[in-house]
């Protein structure tokens, strides 16, 4: 492993599958016990610095590292991002300073967490930068779809939604193709890139003709508020073109599971009696979350001297 | 002051000693001899006429931590350059007679080259209403070019005013070709880089519209424009077309723009923001064979001073621009002169005689020849030389160029006949 983990790029198949294992071990060495927690990181500080509120990522991170025993300092420095208050560098350098061997890092600006790696000696993990990156939902991901289907290699998964501004979906495209999936992204053209053509992902904006071939469906938050700028005439529209509902989810295979990194809009781009299904892992993806975070910790310091 | 300059090469030809006199060049030709001369070796280097930037940001007054006019002075003389437009976007707005008179007379305080201030084109860059463009071409400023870089005109009758009111004073206005509507937000180039890095897209298309509606206005009312920092192979192909319908545009390209491409961006280092962002390997080839056609008319720096503070950060959060004005002639040798497609009287063309005559600067720009003004540069251009940013003139040290190796060094700069630099090193 490398020592930051910015993007999925930064993991080979054999990085991006040793976080999975670690993963599953974890969750072995944990299951029944009373005293969900293990010496690892004893003595390490994990710092948690988000420049954007994300209860759910935040609190899956402090989880993980609590339950590795490290000293955990979440920093909040919402507001004082771009051009307000302290900068990137010297918020970076305090925390240094204060003996941080890891830092954890959510920002509106895509990049921050490279230009942070720059300035530490510790680890920097990226808890999703702008409409960039967010590699650890990635790795609980592909964690969940392997333990739901038994491999990744040849899955074929279907990613719906807002591919434009989604740093799941170019974690997600980039970590499948290392692991073997295929990724096919689906979404109106106004939510795809320029330059998608670029991505070891098809492309397709026809949701139902995808659906049947479908292993996995990822859908993605789209936000409402996209309307404004016209990416999409209204949110019925979206949601009857774009939407997964009970009807859509009929034409899956047997064994497709329907994913989603949450937060939801139900009734928008997934249906409640689809989020609410036997399919849906969404749940699941939270736990395993912790689990996934664990390992990445673990691999970034459980091997260096402090 | 006499000086009298052994066996340089004129335009890179024979050659031959040039004798200064009274800040005119006296004679040119082998073996001539000046007993009261100073003598100036200049075996093997390249004699150029004095460059002209047609696009400099010299942050005064405003913002004299990132560069002033005399820093900025200086880091032009130490690039061969004798004339430099300073941009209006400084704070105060250079919109006034005042503003752009206090910037002139700065320039001729530091003395090292002609600073040529340049007139907003609306009051405050705000894209409004014109500004008093007839009080600063009146003024001792004598503003010729109007522009509101940074901002572009983007009101489409606006702008057929400027260009038609500027008529009037001989002037041109400069536009900063950025449709706004289809920029917001943006950070780089438009294409597979900025899809997989996540940085919000700028359109080639945002350029091009601009331009192509600007040259079917300056058309239409018989006026100049000139077009800043041309980046894209299709802003190209429209001024080609415009050119050859007799339109009275020009254009420029910047150094970084023929030398750099958006694979910069990777690892997000903001000193490689810049707008019009770094494009692709097609449009830098696109511009170098422009410039090499004359469909691009000159080179201009785009010299944009940042702070440290304003570059060291995240990338969405700093301020776009790059300096310029230290190697942008080392950038023209290695990107069209090394790679043949300018000879030496083709660089001159480029980076002095059009820039002047698009600025009206008569006494820039002149031939290498008796009677002219003795404004001249030498060049060694067999010298390599890694980029220091720390050793740089210009109070900044947002370099895109920070350790790369490029050709060229200008040992000398004469401005009417007074040495500015010397053995590479500036006399004031």
């Amino acid at each position: 492993m490398r020592r930051h983990l910015l993007e999925a790029a930064d993991l080979d198949r054999a990085d991006a599958t040793l976080v999975l294992d670690t993963a599953a071990q974890i969750d072995a060495a944990l299951a029944g016990r009373e005293v969900k927690k293990l010496p690892t990181l004893r003595g390490r500080t994990v710092v948690n610095l988000f420049y954007e509120d994300s209860t759910r990522t935040r609190i899956s991170f402090e989880l993980a590292a609590k339950r590795l025993s490290a000293d955990v300092i979440n920093f909040s420095a919402k507001g004082s991002s771009v051009s307000k208050g302290e900068s990137l560098k010297d918020t970076a350098l305090t925390l240094e300073a204060m003996g941080s061997d890891a830092i954890v890092v959510r920002h509106s600006a895509s990049g921050a967490p490279h230009r942070l790696a720059h300035w530490v000696r510790g680890s920097v993990v990226n808890a999703g930068d702008g409409t960039h990156e967010h590699p650890t939902q990635a790795l609980l991901d592909a964690y969940t779809i392997r333990h739901r289907l038994g491999r990744l290699e040849g899955v074929r998964v279907a990613v719906v939604g807002d591919v434009l501004h989604s740093r799941v979906a170019r974690s997600n495209v980039r970590l499948l193709h290392t692991l073997g999936a295929e990724v096919t992204l689906v979404a109106p053209p106004t939510l795809l890139p320029v330059g998608v053509g670029s991505w070891p992902a098809e492309v397709s904006y026809d949701l139902d003709a995808v659906l049947p071939k479908a292993d996995v469906v990822m859908m993605l938050r789209v936000q409402a508020e996209r309307m404004a700028a016209s990416y999409f005439p209204s949110a019925r529209e979206y949601s009857r073109r774009y939407g997964l509902d009970a009807r859509r989810m009929a034409a899956l295979g047997d064994d497709a599971i329907v994913m989603h990194p949450g937060p939801m809009n139900r009734g928008m781009e997934i249906a409640a009696e689809v989020a609410d299904s036997v399919r849906s892992t969404i749940v699941e993806q939270v736990g395993n979350g912790v689990s996934v975070r664990m390992a990445v910790l673990y691999l970034l310091l459980g091997g260096a001297p402090s | 002051m006499t000086v009298l300059i052994r066996g340089a090469r004129p335009y890179g030809e024979d050659a031959a000693d040039i004798l200064l006199r009274d800040g005119h060049v006296a004679a040119v030709g082998g073996s001539l001899s000046a007993p009261d001369a100073e003598v100036v070796d200049a075996a093997g280097l390249v004699a150029l006429p004095g460059l002209v930037d047609l696009h400099t940001h010299l942050r005064e007054p405003g913002r004299e931590d990132a560069e002033t006019v005399e820093t900025g002075s200086r880091a032009a003389a130490l690039g061969g350059y004798t004339a430099v437009h300073a941009m209006a976007n400084t704070d105060p707005v250079a919109d006034t007679a005042g503003v752009v008179e206090q910037v002139w007379r700065l320039g001729q305080q530091a003395g090292l080259v002609d600073v040529v201030p340049v007139g907003a084109v609306t009051v405050g860059l705000r894209g409004e209403r014109l500004a008093e463009l007839g009080a600063m071409a009146d003024s001792a400023a004598r503003v010729r070019v109007f522009s509101d870089d940074g901002m572009c005109v983007a009101d489409p009758a606006l702008m057929r005013r400027a260009l038609e009111y500027v008529k009037a004073l001989d002037g041109v206005v400069a536009q900063h070709a950025e449709e706004p509507r289809l920029t917001t937000g943006a950070q780089m180039h438009e294409g597979d880089r900025s899809a997989r890095l996540g940085l919000t897209g700028w359109p080639a298309a945002a350029e091009e519209a601009i331009i192509a509606r600007d040259v079917l206005l300056a058309g239409h009312v018989g006026a100049r424009l000139h077009v800043c920092h041309v980046s894209t192979a299709g802003s190209v192909e429209i001024l080609r077309w415009a050119k050859s319908r007799g339109v009275q545009v020009t254009a420029e390209v910047t150094p970084h723009h023929l030398l750099l491409t958006d694979e910069c961006a990777e690892g997000y280092d903001p000193v490689f923001k810049v707008n019009p962002p770094l494009r692709t390997d097609a449009d830098v080839a696109a511009v170098r064979r422009g410039l090499a056609e004359g469909v691009i008319d000159a080179v201009a720096t785009d010299h944009a001073p940042h702070a440290v503070e304003d570059k060291e950060s995240e990338w969405a959060g700093a301020r776009p621009g790059m300096l310029g004005l230290e190697q942008a002639l080392s950038v023209v040798v290695a990107t069209m002169v090394e790679t043949g497609l300018l000879d030496w009287r083709g660089v001159a063309d480029r980076m002095s005689v059009r820039p002047a005559a698009i600025g009206r600067l008569e006494t820039h720009g002149r031939p290498l020849a008796p009677g002219e003004p003795a404004t001249l540069l030498l060049l060694d251009p067999a010298a390599r030389a890694v980029v220091d940013p720390a050793a740089l003139a210009s109070r900044s040290r947002n370099s895109p160029y920070a350790g790369r190796e490029l050709p060229g060094r200008v040992v000398h700069t004469f401005l009417r006949g007074v040495p500015t630099v010397t053995d590479g090193k500036a006399t004031r």
